[in-house]
């Protein structure tokens, strides 16, 4: 591999966006120092300033089916801003059904639908006067199986969301969105490669990036990591620790000790309801709710 | 010796299997045999009559002098086939991705496909029929026959064609790549432009590429729309001739020189089509979908 997995060199989302100065101790080092690092105590260092203020997403009284099947119910929950929360449960707890509506994809599935509240820093995001279209630029998404578009470059993956949404795409913004995912080093000289020659690992950074280069404020992540390597989960870990200085993220995640690693709250998901949510060293080690405890500990799930 | 033995297969089922494998072998050869012959005598039959003048003069409709060539029909057969085609394939891509994209598992979607299925099962003169009595007989036009009513004839044979290849090839296309341009914002239109026709397209042209083979091979639906006649014309409001036409009108004939014509033309037809094929098969490789 060409890239030095144990000093990486730190990646900035944005430049030109002001970060703090002196840099922060890197996350990265950090991440890499302790690798053995026993979950469930990591939320312990100072947390990194934020770049950018991210909205925080808040879900009201969210139910959510798909026909008949009733797969979220009245879930009421609250991503801080510019943090990383973690949704963790068993298989079809409904986790992924409540990262689907906060971007709206849910409603894409035939006889899927959704009642409730989800608001953006007051914004609902189902006002029927809103454009769907501008709710899903500022709300990106990753998706458990990397899916780059194949019949496109690396460079025209990234630059995808600009094309697809009619805007004007520059060089620049290409490669902020591919510093962003850590991916630039790698594919600087292939751009003009189709984007699924890279390697799974690289292609869903690839996909990190295409979510990045319409610059949201928000990054859903369905399970970003779970058909990846372990190599290549770790940076996805470290970019989600890059990422939340300047956006706001969810993942979805059924690894427990990723969730332990870059989450600062933790949300546990049980049979479409929200058992427990806090943060995220509580809930592994101290949590209110039994099955919380259960669960945490490989009891069932 | 070990106390552990695996039992050796039995006489009675290596006999089955050779039988089996045997009678599957001579089936194959069965069916290739017919498939040689063809190529054989359309070969040993046809390439007697090629030369430069085959392909550069038009059928002189002498009985007893010198035949001609079979220019116009080459002509009249890409002409015609062309414009089927530019009819045809827009309609049938459009349908297969509002099948695909739009009306899914619909009631209405699901009664286009049963007639795009039916449609597939009307024989071709059905279709030739059928713009006889609407467009020739009428002198719809100011014409009777003409050859954009062949082509219209072509378009209807090819439609059903077109529209299930592509169908199955939009299918084919992963959900999650639609998925990944709409959490991007894109819309359902930009969507399908951008993203899905781009990787359906390989699959898309293969399937056009083979009703175009044919449709171009079709007699019936020509002989009483277009008509068969001698002289090149690349006018579509005139009669025109055609390949599989002609090589119907000649080979009847009691005169040696024009069936040998028939052959030739025969021959000309198969390596057309077969150029198509190898293309749609080299597009195809190229496929990064199935």
């Amino acid at each position: 591999m060409s890239d030095d997995v144990t000093n990486p060199a730190p990646t900035a989302l944005d430049p030109a966006r002001p970060l703090p100065a002196p840099p922060l101790p890197a996350v990265a080092d950090r991440q890499a120092a302790a690798p053995g690092a026993a979950p469930g105590a990591p939320a312990a260092e100072p947390r990194d300033a934020v770049g950018r203020t991210a909205p925080a997403i808040r879900l009201e009284r969210l139910n959510a089916w798909y026909g008949a099947m009733h797969s979220v119910r009245d879930l009421s929950l609250t991503f801080a801003a510019n943090e990383a929360t973690a949704l963790i449960g068993p298989s079809g707890s409904g986790k992924s059904t409540v990262v689907r509506c906060i971007n709206r994809m849910h409603e894409e599935i035939p006889g899927a639908r959704a009642s409730g509240s989800v608001t953006l820093e007051g914004a609902d995001v189902y006002d029927p006067g809103v454009d769907v279209v501008a709710v899903r630029r500022s709300i990106g998404m990753v998706f458990q199986k990397p899916n780059p578009f194949p019949t496109m470059s690396i460079f025209d993956n990234v630059a995808a969301g600009l094309k697809l949404t009619a805007r004007k795409v520059e060089h620049d913004q290409v490669e902020r969105a591919l510093r962003g995912a850590g991916l630039w080093d790698e594919v600087k000289d292939r751009l003009a490669q189709p984007g699924i020659g890279l390697s799974g690992g690289q292609q869903q950074r690839l996909c990190i990036a295409r979510a990045l280069a319409v610059e949201p404020d928000v990054l859903l992540m369905d399970e970003p990591a779970s058909a990846l390597d372990p190599i290549s989960t770790l940076k996805i870990e470290q970019l989600v620790e890059e990422l939340k200085r300047s956006i706001t993220i969810v993942i979805v995640t059924h690894n427990m000790q990723q969730a332990a690693r870059v989450a600062d709250s933790t949300a546990f998901m049980l049979d479409g309801e929200l058992v427990e949510h806090g943060p995220t060293a509580k809930v592994f080690t101290n949590p209110d709710d039994s099955r919380t405890e259960e669960y945490v500990t490989g009891k069932f799930g | 010796m070990s106390a552990f033995s695996l039992e050796r297969v039995s006489p009675r089922r290596r006999r089955a299997d050779r039988l089996a494998r045997g009678a599957v072998a001579a089936l194959t050869l069965v069916a290739l045999v017919p498939l040689a012959l063809v190529v054989w005598y359309l070969l040993e039959q046809g390439l007697g009559a090629l030369s430069v003048d085959f392909f550069t003069t038009d059928p002189s409709g002498s009985f007893l002098g010198d035949p001609g060539g079979i220019k116009s029909a080459i002509v009249g057969t890409v002409l015609m086939v062309a414009l089927a085609a530019a009819i045809a394939v827009p309609v049938g891509v459009g349908v297969a991705i509002w099948l695909v994209e739009l009306g899914r598992a619909g009631k209405l979607a699901q009664a286009v496909r049963y007639f795009v299925d039916v449609m597939t099962g009307v024989p071709s003169i059905v279709f030739g029929l059928f713009v006889y009595i609407t467009l020739v007989t009428t002198g719809f036009g100011g014409s009777s026959f003409a050859g954009w009513k062949g082509s219209v004839a072509l378009a209807l044979l090819m439609l059903p064609v077109v529209t299930r290849s592509a169908e199955v090839v939009l299918l084919l296309v992963p959900d999650t790549l639609r998925e990944a341009s709409y959490a991007l914002g894109a819309p359902r239109w930009r969507t399908i432009v951008r993203v899905v026709l781009p990787a359906a397209l390989p699959g898309i042209v293969t399937g056009v590429l083979l009703a175009i083979a044919r449709a171009a091979g079709e007699t019936a639906p020509l002989l009483f729309t277009a008509a068969v006649v001698n002289a090149t014309t690349v006018d579509l409001g005139d009669r025109m001739n055609s390949l599989p036409a002609l090589i119907f009108q000649n080979v009847a004939q009691p005169q040696d020189r024009l069936v040998a014509i028939a052959w030739g033309a025969a021959l000309t037809l198969v390596a057309m089509i077969l150029i198509l094929t190898l293309l749609a098969r080299l597009i195809q490789r190229r496929s990064r979908l199935s």
